[in-house]
């Protein structure tokens, strides 16, 4: 099986975001790290590619740094890699995303193409089925398993509240991996040192351009959210803070 | 303004967010003197139509197709999209349920349009409609507006309107039912049955009181001084998704949309950002305390009390502290 999985890059979860002087975006200068529903997502693919032979090939779309992410993914097996690298992809829509994506790809046939459920920066939730569209694909949302099967893939979804579902699919198809599919793996040193000689094909903004449109949606302000309830701040030293709390827990939450 | 809720119905029942999602359209329709019109999608709706023409509505669509029994995204895609293009809204509206998110983005693509997902409210800035939606999983939030022509788009998280508040109408709205046909071909996936895993061994939706660990807990074995302060409340342990995942605690200890909706009289949550997907499943709670270093994580915004720290310096000397209360009272 020949697969694609689609990478993202966010601030690492831990980071302090600070806003740019617009006020429409972070200030680039945080840690990142690979989106976490991604990196499971790069897991099964490599699982499948264990079991079923084929190719694995990793693309992301952003910023030189953002080569990091496609390193990582070489490092752990993905066997080449394909990097759409701009600053402007930063703030690209998700419909633009999948387009870039889409015209990066043409020359490629990938049985299956594997994203991320959502990114942990816009939360969008959109760049995988878009893509499945733009590409005539069938697609299936939030998978929590993939079975080869006689026609195609027999995959798990889950549903709400601890509900789930199978469904066969025919292939090609897109499918967006949700986080706990597997156990991740870690990159090897032997892995790392591989990584180096892997390919990766860098492709310029302006090779796709002529498939992109202007965004289709635009942040017009990002905010620290304002608070709505009252809060009681519980504050001094660990101990302070442990009988102020069991204070609260007796006379006002009654638990104790 | 033409504006459309398509309301989400599942396994014989309506989905009770789709109540949330007519509140908004009803709001979106006063502030822009716009109409508001309704449609339910499946085999067999008029039953829910019918429900849903008692809200105050202009006009309520059932969109039939024995192909639209079990639900596929290519069958839902096909339908809408055809209606859509008749009926011409400028705005559709949806819940963001799992089941839209797995085809609204599908359903924009192909109507030449995009959605602003998973949106918390709407405001008016002039002319301009903005409507709000979470980044970085709660840490910011962003005023979002259309750049292209209709029709536009939006979902909204569960929780952002209050279902209670949609109003009802005068006389029931009209029904017009649209029989639409999926041909041959157009649907790919084949869904089986949708099923519940093994009966779950552990019910925390009865639990008074919860300590919930997240990711801020670090390493495994520190889930016992989690389970320290459990025991010593008197209480349940739970978990955010990462910890079940990582297999640290079993999945039954989950707390959130894909988990346990619990509303204990206390939810003790340490180390937890707050994302919404947890949220959902612990809001109900009676009282919240957080423990969290970073002062800024989103669950400071539901918490009745906040502890700005590092769980692993608090908890100990709060399990003292509380079997020092408990041994007093006995
Ligand atoms: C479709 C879908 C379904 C989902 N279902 C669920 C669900 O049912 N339940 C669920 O929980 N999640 C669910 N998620 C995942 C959810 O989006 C979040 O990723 C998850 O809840 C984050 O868990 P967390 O808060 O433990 O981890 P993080 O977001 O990583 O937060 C860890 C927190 O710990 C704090 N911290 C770190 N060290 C310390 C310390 N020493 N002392 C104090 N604080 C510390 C940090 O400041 C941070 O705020 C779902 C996601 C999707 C997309």
């Amino acid at each position: 099986m020949k697969i694609l999985v689609c990478i993202k890059q966010v601030p690492q979860k831990d980071a302090p975001l600070k806003l740019n002087e617009t006020g429409t975006w972070i200030r680039e200068d945080v840690s990142y790290e690979i989106n976490e529903p991604d990196a499971y997502a790069l897991e099964e693919a490599l699982r499948q590619k264990e079991k079923h032979g084929g190719e694995v090939v990793a693309i992301t779309s952003g910023p030189a740094r953002s080569q990091q992410v496609l390193r990582e993914a070489l490092a752990k097996g993905a066997d080449r890699a394909i990097h759409l690298e701009d600053n402007a992809f930063v703030g690209f829509d998700a419909y633009n995303t999948a387009r870039a994506f889409a015209a990066a790809i043409k020359d490629e046939q990938f049985d299956l193409i594997f994203t991320g459920l959502q990114s942990d920066d816009y939360g969008y939730a959109q760049t995988g089925v878009i893509l499945a569209e733009l590409l005539g694909h069938p697609h299936a949302t939030i998978i929590m398993q993939i079975e080869k099967s006689d026609s195609g893939i027999r995959v798990k979804r889950e549903l709400e509240a601890g509900y789930f579902q199978f469904v066969d699919m025919p292939l090609p198809a897109v499918l967006t991996i949700q986080s706990g599919i597997s156990k991740l793996r870690y990159a090897t040193l032997i892995g790392i040192k591989q990584a180096k000689n892997k390919p990766l094909r860098k492709v310029a903004l302006a090779e796709v351009q002529s498939a992109l449109s202007d965004n289709l949606q635009k942040i017009e302000r990002l905010y620290v959210p304002q608070k709505t309830k009252k809060t009681e701040i519980i504050d001094g030293s660990p101990n302070e803070i442990a009988k102020k709390l069991v204070e609260r827990l007796r006379n006002e939450v009654r638990v104790l | 303004m033409k504006i459309l809720v398509v309301v989400e119905q599942r396994e014989g029942k309506l989905n009770r967010v789709s109540w949330e999602t007519i509140a908004a359209g009803q709001a979106l329709a006063a502030d822009t003197g716009g109409t508001l019109e309704a449609a339910v999608v499946g085999a067999g709706v008029s039953g829910y139509a019918a429900e849903i023409a008692a809200k105050k509505l202009a006009k309520v669509y059932a969109i039939e197709s024995a192909g639209l029994e079990p639900y596929t995204p290519d069958a839902f895609v096909h339908a809408l999209k055809g209606f859509i293009a008749t009926n011409q809204p400028a705005l559709v509206m949806m819940p963001h349920t799992y089941q839209v998110r797995d085809f609204v983005p599908k359903l924009a693509t192909a109507a030449g349009s995009t959605c602003i997902s998973d949106c918390i409210g709407y405001k008016k800035d002039g002319d301009k409609l903005l409507f709000t939606r979470q980044m970085f999983q709660g840490k910011l939030a962003a005023d979002v507006s259309f750049t292209g022509a209709g029709p536009w788009f939006v979902t909204f998280q569960n929780g952002a309107f209050r279902g209670d508040k949609a109003e009802a109408g005068a006389a029931a709205a009209p029904v017009e039912v649209v029989n639409v046909e999926i041909p041959a071909g157009v649907v790919r996936n084949q869904p089986h049955e949708v099923f519940k895993e093994a009966k779950q061994a552990v019910d925390l939706t009865q639990a008074e009181i919860i300590v919930a660990v997240g990711r801020g807990i670090k390493e495994e074995k520190n889930i016992a001084i989690a389970k320290a302060l459990a025991e010593a409340l008197g209480g349940d342990l739970a978990a955010s998704r990462p910890i079940c995942d990582n297999g640290w605690l079993p999945m039954d200890r989950q707390i959130g949309s894909s988990g346990q909706t619990v509303a204990p009289k206390l939810y003790l949550a340490l180390g937890i950002s707050g994302a919404i997907q947890h949220i959902v499943g612990m809001k109900g709670a009676r009282t919240i305390i957080a423990v969290n270093k970073d002062a800024e994580a989103p669950i400071f915004e539901i918490a009745d009390y906040a502890v700005v720290g590092n769980l692993f310096d608090i908890v100990p000397p709060l399990i003292e502290e509380v079997k020092k209360a408990k041994a007093a009272n006995s």
